[in-house]
C-alpha cells in the first residue's frame, strides 16, 4: 500500500494565494495605491490642508504650485487638494457600495438560479435578462432621473444595474458546479439544498463572482463620477470626483493642469481596481 | 437519532431471506432539447421498466454498454435522480411510503467513478468526510474519529491524510477516500459506479480486493456497476445484463459467464480479450453502436443487431423467461411460445 509523503499539513488554498499575490508586484502596487487612496479619503478630516468647501472670490483659479493651493483653486476658489482628498470619500463609497449591494443580491440569485436549475433557475434568468436588454449607463441615467438627484438614488441606480451581470456570472458558476460529483455525493448523502449551497457550491464560485465584482469597482466609480456630472449623484457643493470634473471643466482653457485632477484621479483608481482584480483573479486559481 | 453520538447501526429488518433491495418497473424517459413548440415531446427511454432485487449479503454485478442506462439506474436508486415511475423497497420497506430519502441515503451510499470530481476541492479530506456524519447530527469531533478510523480501514495513514486537499493525492488514494466516506453513514448498500474504471490496472486491483475486504469487515451488499466484465466475473455474485434501458439477462455470475443465454450477453462475452495468444479474436462480436434511446427499435431493442433475429422480434417485446434457477432472460429464443423459428424449451 503506498503512503504519501512525509509532510502532514499541506499548505492549504489561503496560503498558495498569498504566497503568489507577493510574487506579483504590479497587484502590489495598485493594492498600495487604492489602500493610499482610502487612506486619506478615510482620515481627510486630518490631512486635508484646507476646507473644501471655503470659498474664496479673489483666489478662484490659481495654478499648481500656489501657496497655499499646492494642486490650485477651482473656480470658486476652493482648495483642489482638499476637495480630491474629501472627494475620494465620495467616489470611493460610490464605487464600493454599489458593487457590494450587487454582490449579495446577484450573487445570491445566481447561485439559487444555478443550483436549483429548471423553472427557478427559468424565472430569475428571463428576469436578469430584461435588464441586458437596456445599456448599462442608459440603464443608470434611467433610474437616476426616475428617483431624482442625491446619492442614495445613485447608489440604487447603479446597483440595479449591476445586479444582472453578477446574477449571470454566479449562475453559470454555480451550474457548472452543480453538475459534478461531490455535490452529487453531499446530495447523496442526505444534506438539504442550504448545507450544500453553504459547504460545496459557495466556497467553489466565490472566486470568480468576487473577482468579477472587483473588476465593477471601476466601472462604478466612472459611472457614479457619470451620474454627478450630469447632475444626478452627488450635489454641490459636496466634493466628488466626477462633480468637480464638471465643474471645472468650463476652467480647462484658463488652467487645464486643475482641470484635469479629477479625472486623473479617477483613471488612477479605477485602472488600480482593474489590474488589482486581475492579479487576484491569477493569484486565486486553483491549481490541480 | 442521537444529537452528539455516532449513527446507530441500521437494524435488519425481514431477515435474510428478504431481499435488501427490490425494485419494481423502474423507468426514467428524459425529455429531448430542441424538440419544435407544435412538435411531438421526445423522450430518452434511458431506463425503460427495470426490475430486479439484491439479496442481503451479495454483489450484483450490472454490465452492459455505456449508455445502456446502468449509471441512470443507479442514481435513480439513491434518488439524485426522481423516476418517472416505478417502486424501490429496502428491505421490506417501500421508499417515499416508510421509508424517507433522508434515511434512505443513509442506507445506500454510493461511489462515482471520477475520483477527483467526487471530493470538493475546497475541502480538506478531513471535512469531506464529516460532512456527511455531521449531516446526520454527529458531533464534530466523533466523526473526525470516524473519518480516522475509515481511513484506516480503507489503507491510508489519518495523519497523512486528513489535512491534505484531493489534488495532493493520487487517483488511488482518492477513490480510497471516496469509499471511506460511502461507510462513514454505516451503510448497508453501497453503488459502486464504474468505482475503479478509471483507475490503473494496478491500483484497480488493490481497491477490488479492498471492496472485498471491506465489504466482509463491514456486512455490506454492493452494486457494481462496470463495463469490464473480468472485474466483474472477479466480484459479483450475479451479474444483471442491461441493454438500451432494459435488463436483458440476469444470473449467477459463473452460470451466467459459463452459458450465456441472451444473444447480447454471448456478444459481449465474446468481445472480451483473451489472454490466450492461441485463442485470438479477429471476428468483431458486436457491430456499430447500440440505436437511440429517444426511438429505440420495436418488439425487442437488441434486435436491430441481434444475428439471430426474427420477424417476432419486432413484433412484440420478449417476456422474461426464467432458464433456470435464478437466471432468466428477456429473449423469444428462450420462449417456446413464442414463435421464433428457433426458439428452444428450458427444462
Amino acid at each position: 500500500m503506498p503512503r504519501t509523503r512525509s509532510a502532514v499539513r499541506s499548505p492549504g488554498h489561503a496560503s498558495q494565494f498569498a504566497r503568489r499575490l507577493l510574487a506579483d508586484r504590479v497587484t502590489l502596487a495598485c493594492l498600495a495605491i487604492l489602500l493610499i487612496i482610502a487612506l486619506a479619503a478615510i482620515f481627510a478630516g486630518h490631512l486635508a490642508p484646507a476646507d473644501p468647501l471655503k470659498t474664496s472670490m479673489a483666489k478662484r483659479l490659481k495654478p499648481i504650485g500656489t501657496p497655499g493651493f499646492w494642486l490650485g483653486s477651482d473656480e470658486l476658489g476652493r482648495d483642489v487638494l482638499s476637495r480630491l482628498i474629501y472627494g475620494g470619500r465620495m467616489s470611493l463609497l460610490m464605487g464600493t457600495w454599489p458593487v457590494v449591494n450587487a454582490l449579495i443580491v446577484g450573487g445570491t440569485l445566481g447561485v439559487v438560479a444555478g443550483y436549483a436549475g429548471g423553472w427557478i433557475n427559468m424565472a430569475i434568468m428571463r428576469t436578469v435578462d430584461v435588464f441586458y436588454a437596456f445599456p448599462s449607463v442608459l440603464l443608470a441615467v434611467a433610474i437616476s432621473g426616475a428617483l431624482g438627484s442625491g446619492m442614495k438614488n445613485a447608489i440604487v441606480a447603479l446597483t440595479v444595474v449591476f445586479i444582472p451581470p453578477l446574477v449571470r456570472i454566479a449562475e453559470t458558476a454555480a451550474t457548472q458546479v452543480r453538475g459534478l460529483d461531490y455535490v452529487e455525493a453531499a446530495r447523496a448523502s442526505g444534506a438539504g439544498a442550504a448545507t450544500i449551497i453553504r459547504v460545496h457550491v459557495l466556497p467553489n464560485v466565490l472566486g470568480p463572482i468576487v473577482v468579477y465584482a472587483s473588476g465593477l469597482f471601476s466601472v462604478s466609480i466612472i459611472l457614479a463620477s457619470g451620474l454627478s456630472f450630469l447632475g444626478l449623484g452627488v450635489e454641490p457643493p459636496q466634493a466628488e470626483w466626477g462633480l468637480m470634473l464638471n465643474t471645472l471643466r468650463q476652467a480647462i482653457y484658463v488652467q487645464p493642469w486643475v482641470a484635469i485632477l479629477p479625472g486623473a484621479m479617477i483613471f488612477a483608481t479605477s485602472i488600480c481596481f482593474n489590474l488589482a482584480s486581475d492579479g487576484l483573479r491569477a493569484a486565486m486559481e486553483l491549481r490541480t | 437519532m442521537s444529537a452528539a453520538g455516532t449513527l446507530p447501526d441500521v437494524a435488519d429488518l425481514g431477515g435474510p431471506a428478504q431481499p435488501l433491495l427490490k425494485v419494481e418497473g423502474l423507468s426514467k424517459h428524459f425529455p429531448v432539447k430542441g424538440a419544435g413548440l407544435f412538435q411531438r415531446k421526445r423522450v430518452a427511454r434511458a431506463v425503460d421498466g427495470v426490475s430486479f432485487a439484491i439479496a442481503k449479503g451479495e454483489t450484483l454485478g450490472v454490465v452492459g454498454e455505456s449508455g445502456c442506462g446502468k449509471s441512470t439506474t443507479a442514481r435513480l436508486l439513491m434518488r439524485l435522480i426522481e423516476p418517472d415511475a416505478g417502486e424501490i423497497v429496502f428491505d421490506g420497506e417501500k421508499v417515499g411510503a416508510t421509508l424517507g430519502l433522508r434515511e434512505l441515503r443513509r442506507r445506500m451510499q454510493m461511489v462515482f467513478q471520477d475520483s477527483y470530481a467526487s471530493l470538493n476541492p475546497r475541502l480538506t479530506i478531513a471535512d469531506s468526510l464529516i460532512f456527511a456524519p455531521v449531516v446526520h447530527g454527529v458531533a464534530r469531533a466523533q466523526a473526525l474519529a470516524l473519518a480516522s478510523e475509515l481511513l484506516e480501514q480503507v489503507g491510508l495513514d489519518p495523519s497523512i491524510v486528513l489535512g491534505r486537499y484531493p489534488h495532493e493525492l493520487s487517483g488511488g488514494q482518492r477513490q480510497r477516500i471516496n469509499i471511506a466516506r460511502a461507510l462513514a453513514l454505516k451503510p448497508r448498500l453501497v453503488i459502486l459506479d464504474e468505482a475503479v474504471s478509471a483507475l490503473d490496472k494496478s491500483v484497480e486491483a488493490q481497491v477490488l480486493n479492498l471492496l472485498v475486504d471491506l465489504k466482509r469487515r463491514f456486512d455490506l451488499t454492493y452494486m457494481f456497476i462496470s463495463h469490464d466484465l473480468n472485474v466483474v466475473h472477479y466480484i459479483a455474485d450475479r451479474t444483471m445484463v442491461m441493454y438500451l434501458g432494459k435488463v436483458v439477462e440476469v444470473g449467477p455470475v459463473e452460470a451466467l459467464f459459463a452459458a450465456p443465454r441472451h444473444p447480447y450477453t454471448r456478444a459481449l462475452l465474446a468481445a472480451r480479450l483473451s489472454t490466450d495468444p492461441q485463442a485470438r479474436t479477429s471476428a468483431v462480436a458486436l457491430d456499430g453502436d447500440p440505436p437511440n434511446p429517444i426511438d429505440p427499435p420495436s418488439g425487442c431493442r437488441f434486435r436491430t443487431r441481434c444475428a439471430l433475429a426474427a420477424e417476432v422480434c419486432a413484433a412484440r417485446e420478449p417476456a422474461t423467461i426464467e432458464v433456470a434457477p435464478g437466471h432468466s432472460v428477456a429473449c423469444h429464443l428462450h420462449d417456446p411460445a413464442s414463435g421464433h423459428r428457433e426458439a428452444q424449451a428450458h427444462g
